[in-house]
This record gives C-alpha cells, structure tokens and sequence, in this order.
C-alpha cells in the first residue's frame, strides 16, 4: 500500500518530465534548439518570431536574485529570534501570523503588489511607472519569507541544546552562542530552507504576470520591467494554435522551469543528507 | 503482496499512457448537424474585448429560450480560435480575422470556420488625463508603439518618456493594432505587456507618461476616470477624428474593426438560432447598448 504510494508520486514525475519532452521534441527539428539562445522573445509578429529563451531566463533570475537578496536576512534574523531569543508569548503571537502570510494566496498578493506596492515602489524611486523587477522581488520576498522562516526555525531548533549549554558554560555570552555556535550548526538547515525559498519563488506565476510588466528585455537592472519564464506560460499558452512552433517553444520554457526546480530539489535534499545530523 | 501492488501501479501507468493519446478532442456538444436534435448548451470562447457584448447576448438569448444554456468565456481571440480548432467551443467570438495558418490547423482537424461580421469596434488610444497631448497621426501613434518615438516631446507634449503599454499576444486587439498602426512592425522591446484591457486601463490612470490602446467600448462606456481617449489623424495633413458610433460606421475613425463570431462549420441548430439573434434587430440593439457599432 504504502509502496504502491510512493511508487505512483516518482511515475507521475516521469510521466510529466515525458509529456513535456514529447510535446516539446518537434522543435528540435524544425526550427532548431539554436533558435532558443536568441537574445529576443517574440513569438508572434508579422516580420520575424524569435523564440530567444535568455531574456526569459534573465528576467527569472534577476527577480528571484533580487527577492532572496531581501529574504535571506529578515528570514534568517526572523528564525533566530524566534528561535532563540522571542518569550513564549512572542512565539505564539508571531508564529500564527508567518502561518498566514504564507497561506494568502499568490493572486491576491500579485492584487496587493499592482495597487499598493507599485505606486509605493514608483514614488520611492521615482520612476515613471511602478511595473517592473523591483515590485516583483518585493512580492515574491513576501511569498519566500514565511517558507525560509519556519524551516530555518526547525533547523535552529534542532541544535542540540548541549551544543548551547557547553557553549554558555565555557563562558560565551548569549549572543556569541547563537553566532558562534547554534547558527553554525543550522547552516545545513538553513541553506536547504533557502533553497526551498528559491524553488517556490522561481515557480511563482501569477504575482509577477500582474506586476512585473512582463518585457522581454535581458536587463540586470532591478527598476526595468521584465518578464519571467512562468508569466509567459501563464500569458501565452492560452492562444497558441495546437501544435505549433510557438506551442513547442513555450513547453522547452516548462522543461527549463522544470530542470532547474528539480535541480534545486535534489540539491537541498543532498545538502541536507550530507550534514545528515540534524534530519 | 508487494508484487500485487507493483502490478497496479504498472497497470494505473499503463493505463494513463494510453488516455494520453490524442483522441477525438469533441466536447460531445451537438452543434446541430443532425436535424431535428436541439442542442440545449452552447459554448462561446474567445475575445476579451468581446466578452462583455457576448455575454450581454447570452443573457438576453437564455431569458427568452429558457431551455438553452449558454457559456461565455474570454482569454483573447487566439484563445478562442485555438478552442475552435480542437474542438472545445461550438463559437468563437474573434476580435480579428482567423490567420491562414490557423485557418490551414482548422481544416486538418476536420473543422471549416464560417466567420460571420457581427458588429464593428473603433480602438481607442488613451493616455493619462494630465497629458496635454489630444490628438496624433496614425504615423506618431505608430512611431510611439514601434519605439522610434520615444519621449512625449518628439510629438508635441513635455519632456517625458513615453510609457508603451500593450496587451499581450493573445489578444485579438494586439494583432489588429500590430497590423494596421504599427503597419506589421514589431512592438517595442521597451513596451510594457499587461494580461489584460483592465490592467492597461488601470496602468494609464496611474503613470502620466504612458499610453495604451483598448477598445472603444471598454474606453468610453463606464465612463472611466483619469484617462483621455486621443482623437486620431489618418495622415499629418487630415483633421483629428475623435472616435465614437457615428465616425467608426462611417468610417471616418482610422482605426476601427469588424468583430467577429466564428463557427466550426455551416451554422445550424442552436448555434444558428443564437447567430441570427445576434444579427437581428434586439442583438444589434444591445451592440449599441454596450458602445459597439451595429454591422446594420
């Protein structure tokens, strides 16, 4: 039973890894995969349709780049002091609410992000619109923080408290105890809880359709629009013909989403493994 | 008892690989095409700009037949056209004309599309009201969506960037203004691309410099606040013709565009009944009711 379970969870992932790279292969060789290394993405046009995945690509990486730049210290900071330094009360007023950022659905944050971050996010830096990398990242920390946060608190948790009680009779102050000792010893913990972050920001669609402006544009610059690979799916898969080259182009878009969250994935279970002491 | 279980899932997994194949994608609605069999659900999918119009008609056709059951949906006219060639809709309502292409994918899925002109749209350029600019030429408007008009200066306003909002590419208007102002060139790489009419409205009303185009009735019918619709020159030399009713049935507005419904094959049954409403004299009423212009 239990084995009948597990077995159907590993055959749907290869049969999704096989639907994808069926509906995908004919691209391979009618336009070419070189087509896919082009600098521009547009797929409908009355001149010429460049199926170029790198500004989609760039566009993922420079937003996800930017949210974990945000995430990781209020995630980290946040675990740390409810692990180790919040009363209970504290605790059990904070805990509650992370629970409930993280279940507010991701529409209606992208809903939040197009009428209050991005006039915020627009005045602040004076931009002529509110539509671009900047207001996305913000989002996607919002949605990132809440997953980072209780899996780095799990992993601070699980030091074991002879670690912190040798520390502190050695004469270490509090303080120098958690930096020097309790986090250290978490790091596995932490870094795959930020891996964990990564995967779900990569994969978010519908907050950074809304607020991202979604322009092909290979940019590093974080006030630019952009458009992520998720957001073209999400926009474009509706209209294409069955079929067709633009059809194929977008399901490759899906196996480079695909690749790099499983990539991800096993990547934190590794690191996890490996400093195996803690899970 | 292990090999038992293995078994299954080697079954469940055989099973699932052959559901996947492509089989007759029918939605098991009868369009009609056997006499005399009243098909009591009809299925319309396509244009966004379309949407409200159609389910305007919806309404109107079910209050009268009670035993018909309508369902409209929008997504863009691609979206409806591609419904229309795998067979998920009996109509598709199209805010531009079906490509050859699709048109080539259609037949090869057995289905024939019959385009029937419904009604006629004007698209509206808008801009933010505090922009003093009021009128431009085709060219300029054309220049600004393409990127070699890139500061409001160039075209007779203050000095500020032009923010180009589109629709996306699968949006019927997306096309036709791709087609006829931008004169086949591509969108610039800087324009902003928002998943819908609303969200280009609402992203107009917020930023002064930017500009965008939706269709006539979503522009003017709500009576939307902070936007300014732009009269438009067919050429430098030609008066500014602001659009409305009168100037897109007369033709006088340059941009404006037949709206269509399409079928899988010769209209019949249900299917005719509703075209033929939309067609006659209380459908043509409601297309000027929702800021269309009639095709009468």
């Amino acid at each position: 039973m239990l084995v009948a379970a597990a077995s159907t969870s590993i055959l749907i992932v290869f049969l999704i890894f096989l639907f994808l790279g069926r509906e995908a292969a004919p691209f391979i060789s009618e336009p070419g995969l070189g087509r896919l290394l082009d600098a521009k993405w547009i797929p409908v046009s009355f001149q010429e349709e460049h199926f170029g995945l790198l500004p989609l690509i760039s566009g993922s990486v420079l937003v996800t780049v930017m949210a974990m730049i945000i995430t990781v210290p209020f995630s980290v900071l946040g675990a740390i002091y409810i692990a180790e330094v919040a009363r209970p009360l504290e605790r059990e007023l904070l805990k509650p609410f992370i629970e409930i950022l993280a279940s507010i659905p991701s529409v209606v944050l992208g809903f939040f992000g197009l009428v209050v971050l991005a006039p915020l996010v627009k005045g602040l830096f004076g931009l002529q619109t509110g539509l671009n990398a900047m207001t996305g990242a913000l989002l996607l920390a919002l949605m990132a923080i809440p997953t980072v946060i209780s899996i780095s608190e799990d992993a601070i948790m699980s030091v074991p408290s002879v670690y912190k009680r040798a520390s502190l009779a050695l004469g270490a102050s509090r303080l120098q105890t958690i930096w020097r000792v309790v986090v250290p010893a978490a790091l596995p913990g932490i870094i795959a809880a930020v891996m964990l972050g990564v995967g779900r920001v990569v994969g978010e669609t519908m907050a950074v359709l809304m607020v991202t402006g979604n322009s092909a544009v290979i940019t590093f610059s974080p006030l630019h629009s952009v458009r992520t690979m998720t957001a073209t799916i999400a926009a474009e898969m509706g209209e294409v013909p069955f079929g067709s080259i633009h059809y194929q182009a977008l399901f490759w878009v899906g196996i480079v989403l695909l690749v790099v969250t499983f990539l991800l994935n096993v990547l934190a279970q590794r690191v996890l493994k490996k400093y195996g002491m803690m899970k | 008892m292990r090999k038992i279980f293995f078994f299954l899932t080697g079954l469940l997994a055989v099973a699932l690989v052959g559901g996947c194949g492509s089989g007759d994608r029918d939605t098991g609605v009868d369009t009609g095409s056997s006499a005399g069999t009243e098909a009591r659900y009809l299925t319309i999918k396509g244009s966004d700009t379309m949407v409200h119009l159609v389910s305007t008609w919806a309404e109107d056709f079910m209050a009268s037949r009670p035993e018909s059951e309508i369902s409209v949906t929008g997504g863009g006219s691609g979206t409806g056209i591609a419904a229309l060639i795998n067979g998920t809709t009996d109509i598709c309502a199209a805010s531009r004309s079906i490509k050859e292409q699709e048109r080539k994918l259609a037949t090869d899925n057995g289905k024939n599309p019959v385009e029937i002109a419904v009604a006629r749209d004007g698209i509206a350029v808008i801009v933010n009201q505090a922009n003093p600019v009021s009128e431009l030429s085709i060219d300029q408007i054309g220049g600004i969506f393409s990127g070699t008009v890139t500061n409001w200066q160039e075209v007779g306003g203050p000095d500020q960037p032009i923010i180009v909002l589109s629709r996306e590419s699968s949006s019927g208007t997306f096309i036709f203004f791709q087609e006829h102002v931008l004169n086949k060139a591509d969108y610039t790489q800087q324009a902003r691309f928002l998943p819908g009419t609303s969200a280009v409205v609402q992203a107009v009303n917020a930023d002064r410099g930017a500009i965008g185009y939706v269709g006539l009735g979503f522009a003017t019918q709500k009576g939307v606040g902070g936007i300014k619709v732009l009269s438009v020159k067919p050429d430098q030399a030609s008066p500014a013709v602001a659009p409305s009713e009168e100037t897109v049935r007369s033709g006088t507005y340059a941009i404006a565009r037949p709206l269509f419904l399409y079928t899988s094959n010769e209209p019949s049954g249900l299917v005719k009944e509703f075209i033929d409403y939309c067609l006659g004299p209380d459908g043509q009423e409601i297309v000027r009711d929702t800021g269309y212009v009639s095709v009468q």
